[in-house]
């Protein structure tokens, strides 16, 4: 009884300290340092996705100094567990929360509603709140830096691509893949396999050598782990890394990765809360921002190479679009007229594939 | 002078209760020297795993509604075990439970009325119950194992999920997300605390709680259950048949782990995504043996699992301690607990070098 | 459908069905002196971070297999205390060694996530395998044909030996054997961790043969599939191989499918035909199980603690 009765007292001195802190953290930010919590989907030395991401935050930590200060937590669940430690994150005074993954859009819009005063981030979201912004990488850039080089090393004119959700993200990069291939190559298609769980390494090296098997002389992949990539290195077909420079995991078939460089956007969101010009206005960052770059191309021949790095350069002046029309879907249906492009919102619900990819949604 | 393991003459019901606390006890402890070995602040973890979720009152919402899945699950796993019936697919009847619940939300998502939310939780009552038929059918029909038949269905659960989730069931609003539409006014359960999220489904399950033990405490049919997994002969003369015992307990963990799924989909989580399944309905197996195996003290053991879970977020918040601990700190619980479960029925006496003449009793067959 | 082609799906069907082999041979012998294990998950993963870590620090792979086998056996002896010496439910405390091996190895393995190792050299010459026919035949990794061993082996001692014979007998009535001077509890202590130590190489197999990194949750649930496995053949080795070259096959087969866009394919969505090696085990189970005479019955004294009168 007596354990009941100190728990009591000290629950409700807790209590009262609980009620009083919003009162004590008054969203005056500017002179106490800026908290700003992440929230991570997996571990943080995956080498890929959460890995940019953690890079992103010590970067700021670095460029931002005393300014700010920082926690993550990782390997959160999305749905009621996300909540909670967004929950968290906010009653601890952070001024800015960043969800890293799309999976968590729904409870950090609830967790929003709930603290008006704090801004919100969200990584490939689109729900809108006064606080809440969101934020994407154009991957498709990336993607089409890819497609380019696969399109001019391949023999077979076949190029595979493991897949795991037809999110649009995956979809987008699926398409843009073959676009930019099929620019270089009229004759190229994707063969696409989607394994259906986010998380199984010896399925996707499973599927990689089922498609290298079909006939697939290139190889990409839009998966959490390197199995992928370590297959293709085994099997001399040509890869790509992704999230981060895997090419310590293939190191002579590994042509270049796309790396996300979410570091500028990180550094600008919370400079704009520090000087209270904070808009929640939708980003989506390219490699004209800086938000994306590519691994040098290695191990191709130079005029290969030079391909390559026309694509980074058109995108960053402009010059260059692999979602310009037409375009027209696998049934053969003009989706993007000549002259028009795919719009940034339909490039965010992209949920149907071009002509040229073999395979389903799914 | 020896160590010897004497049988009691009727189980300790002090070692009984104290066994689970005391295993808690023993993993903080435990914990705390391993977590300091390895490099990270030992007390400190054990602090935020276990203490700074009851100490901060802003948590017990947190605790509470996490709580609750692994109760309700965690109560009809423990009937279903006093039965030594083991059910290990209670994950796949809460995600059928859900996906039934779900559909009926689906098809009412343009109906208003109070109607709306009780019919969606029968559906997941009912999904769930379904779900759990099917190993009860394969061992009452084929005698197949119901470990594995009821495991091995859960896989089948979730890839249904990723199918209607990817597919038929998807927003169509979403941007092509893989989640069903999020769940209407009318079908969301109320927050009966205000300014917390314990939701209804929390109240209910308490209530659920209390009923079951009481149902096994006071009723034939609680008397059936545990006479057919104490002493099967005897259950067999006294006329209560295997078969449909098997029955009972499959429909009942079934029914009560989709009636956590539904809860799921209409409090915390608002939809189904492909995060959904959270493994509680593994996770309510350490409940029911941490409780064991009597509802009362499977409410008790889901807030303690609830507490690691949320003192694990703390801790990785605050000392950076990997998200792995959690598991750890679950694992070693169940370690200690069984581990001392023996001492419930045998007691450690120190003898002398003469043999023992110890009871000559005929061994027992029990699987509890 | 080339010849090539055809090998290419055997080479990876072998890949697949490995790992459960191993475990599931584990877990046969576990589970015929009486006990039943449902740690293996937990064990395959220890064993999979086991040999990861030993070849990343030390370079070789065939200690890797041996630290793998050691690994998956200490661990089982968590479980042997527990459910031997302290009469502990077995179901519970597998499912508990289940959830610490695989906190454990997430553990151990956040040191060596984003690592790359290098695995076994080839066993056979590569002129040996260099044509299609050679390749089927010498082209695997050198634990492949270990797996073979192993199955050959332990169907004779089961089968041949007085030791096996003795490990039988514990599991068929524990009593009997007891009171013929056999130490229940001794054999079943070493059927156990000869059943951690296969778990141990099975986990080893996804960083030496199949995936040369590490990642939380390596094994993907491939030790719950051993455990049925087990059931599936009947507690018969030879059985054994072949369900999990079966179960191999039709993981396999779901890849193969939709990489061929074959459009046959489509008329089931592909989360239908993931789950269908899960359905066909339940399926095939029925069948097994219903039919008393097909493979043999479960050790009689399976799952049952040993409580000697005095």
């Amino acid at each position: 009884m007596n354990m009941n009765r100190r728990r009591f007292i000290q629950a409700s001195a807790t209590t009262a300290i609980a009620a009083a802190l919003p009162l004590i953290h008054s969203p005056a930010y500017a002179d106490t340092p800026l908290k700003v919590g992440y929230v991570y989907v997996g571990p943080v030395n995956d080498g890929g996705w959460n890995t940019a991401h953690e890079a992103a935050r010590q970067q700021m930590l670095k460029e931002l100094g005393d300014k700010v200060t920082s926690t993550y937590v990782a390997s959160v669940n999305e749905g009621p567990d996300s909540e909670r430690v967004f929950r968290d994150l906010a009653n601890q005074g952070c001024g800015l929360i960043f969800g890293t993954s799309f999976g968590y859009m729904d409870s950090l819009m609830k967790v929003a509603k709930d603290f008006p005063n704090i801004k919100f981030e969200m990584c490939t979201g689109f729900k809108k709140a006064p606080n809440v912004a969101n934020y994407n990488i154009r991957f498709h850039e990336g993607r089409s830096v890819i497609g380019t080089i696969a399109g001019m090393l391949t023999k077979t004119n076949v190029g595979g691509y493991l897949a795991t959700f037809p999110v649009p993200e995956v979809v987008s990069g699926i398409n843009s893949f073959q676009l930019s291939a099929q620019k270089v190559n009229p004759k190229f298609r994707t063969k696409v396999i989607w394994i259906n769980t986010w998380f199984d390494p010896a399925k996707e090296a499973d599927a990689a050598r089922a498609l290298i098997d079909q006939g697939c002389d290139v190889m990409t992949q839009h998966t959490d782990s390197p199995a992928a990539v370590q297959v293709c290195e085994s099997k001399g077909i040509p890869t790509f890394g992704q999230g981060a420079d895997q090419s310590k995991f293939a190191p002579t078939m590994c042509k270049t990765s796309t790396e996300d460089q979410w570091g500028p956007f990180y550094i600008s969101a919370a400079k704009d809360v520090l000087a209270g010009t904070w808009k929640n206005t939708d980003e989506y960052w390219g490699m004209k921002e800086g938000a994306i770059q590519m691994a040098p191309i290695t191990n191709v021949p130079d005029n290969v190479k030079a391909a390559g790095d026309k694509i980074i350069a058109g995108w960053k002046d402009g010059s260059y679009n692999v979602y310009a029309g037409p375009i027209k879907d696998q049934k053969g249906n003009v989706k993007v007229a000549e002259g028009s492009s795919l719009s940034f919102d339909d490039i965010l619900g992209l949920n149907w594939l071009v002509d040229g990819v073999d395979g389903n949604m799914g | 002078m020896k160590l010897k393991l004497e049988k009691r003459p009727e189980p300790s019901r002090l070692m009984l209760y104290a066994s689970p606390v005391g295993a808690v006890i023993v993993t903080m402890i435990v914990g705390a020297i391993i977590f300091s070995i390895i490099g990270y602040d030992g007390l400190g973890a054990v602090y935020q795993v276990f203490i700074a979720p009851v100490a901060t009152s802003y948590k017990w919402s947190d605790v509470a509604i996490k709580a609750s899945p692994l109760i309700l699950i965690g109560v009809g796993l423990a009937v279903g075990n006093r039965a030594a019936i083991w059910n290990i697919g209670a994950e796949g009847q809460y995600v059928v439970g859900a996906l039934a619940g779900a559909g009926i939300g689906l098809l009412t998502q343009n109906a208003t009325g109070p109607w709306i939310l009780p019919l969606m939780i029968l559906a997941g009552i009912i999904g769930g119950a379904i779900w759990g038929a099917i190993p009860a059918w394969l061992r009452t029909s084929f005698n197949v194992n119901e470990t594995l038949s009821s495991l091995m269905l859960t896989y089948v659960a979730i890839h249904l999920m990723n199918y209607l989730v990817t597919g038929p069931w998807k927003d169509p609003t979403g941007f092509s997300f893989p989640q069903t539409p999020l769940v209407t006014a009318d079908q969301t359960l109320p927050i009966i605390i205000p300014g917390t999220q314990i939701h209804l489904g929390v109240a209910i399950t308490l209530v659920i709680a209390v009923v079951m033990w009481l149902l096994m405490t006071r009723s034939v049919f609680g008397f059936q259950i545990r006479v057919v997994g104490s002493a099967p002969q005897a259950a067999r003369h006294g006329g209560f048949s295997h078969k449909q015992t098997v029955w009972l307990a499959f429909l009942l963990s079934g029914g009560m782990a989709g009636l956590a799924g539904i809860f799921e989909v209409c409090g915390p989580f608002s939809q189904i995504s492909l995060g959904f399944p959270q493994n509680y309905g593994f996770t309510a197996i350490i409940v029911a043996f941490l409780g064991r195996l009597n509802p009362l003290g499977v409410i008790l053991a889901g807030i303690v699992l609830a507490i690691t879970y949320v003192g694990g977020d703390m801790a990785q918040s605050a000392l950076q301690l990997p998200n792995a601990s959690k598991g750890i700190f679950q694992a070693m619980m169940l370690f200690f607990l069984l581990a001392s479960d023996i001492l419930v029925r045998y007691r450690l006496r120190l003898v002398r070098r003469a043999p023992a003449a110890v009871s000559a009793t005929v061994p027992e067959r029990s699987a509890a | 459908m080339s010849l090539d082609y055809l090998i290419a799906v055997l080479i990876t069907v072998v890949g697949a069905s490995t790992p459960i082999l191993f475990a599931g041979l584990g877990e046969l012998v576990a589970e015929k002196s009486g006990v039943l294990n449902l740690g293996v998950e937990g064990m395959m993963l220890i064993g999979a971070i086991a040999a990861f870590a030993t070849v990343d620090q030390l370079g070789n792979p065939w200690l890797a297999v041996v630290a793998a086998a050691a690994a998956g056996a200490a661990v089982s002896m968590i479980f042997a205390v527990l459910t031997l010496s302290l009469s502990a439910n077995q179901v519970a405390t597998g499912l508990a060694l289940t959830i610490f091996g695989t906190g454990l190895s997430t553990l151990i393995g956040n040191n060596f996530t984003g690592r790359a190792i290098k695995t076994f050299e080839p066993l056979f010459p590569a002129a040996l395998a260099s044509n299609p026919i050679g390749r089927v035949v010498f082209g695997y990794s050198p634990l492949v044909y270990f797996s073979f061993i192993m199955v050959a082996l332990v169907a004779w001692f089961l089968r041949g030996t007085r030791a096996g014979l003795i490990l039988r007998a514990v599991g068929e009535n524990d009593l009997s054997a007891h009171s013929i001077g056999y130490s229940v509890t001794g054999v079943r202590y070493a059927a156990v961790a000869f059943g951690g130590a296969m778990a141990g190489i099975g986990g080893a197999t996804f960083p030496l043969v199949l995936t040369p990194l590490w990642a939380e949750g390596l094994t993907g649930g491939r030790g719950w599939i051993a455990i049925a496995l087990v059931v599936f053949a009947g507690w018969r080795p030879v059985w054994l191989l072949a369900g999990a070259y079966f179960f191999g096959l039709l993981s396999t087969f779901e890849l193969y499918a939709k990489a061929s866009g074959a459009s046959w394919t489509s008329i089931l969505p592909s989360e239908a035909w993931a789950a269908l090696p899960y359905l066909a085990t339940v399926v095939v189970l029925a069948v097994i199980s219903a039919s008393k005479q097909a493979g043999g019955n479960a050790p009689a004294c399976l799952g049952k603690p040993f409580i000697p009168s005095a």
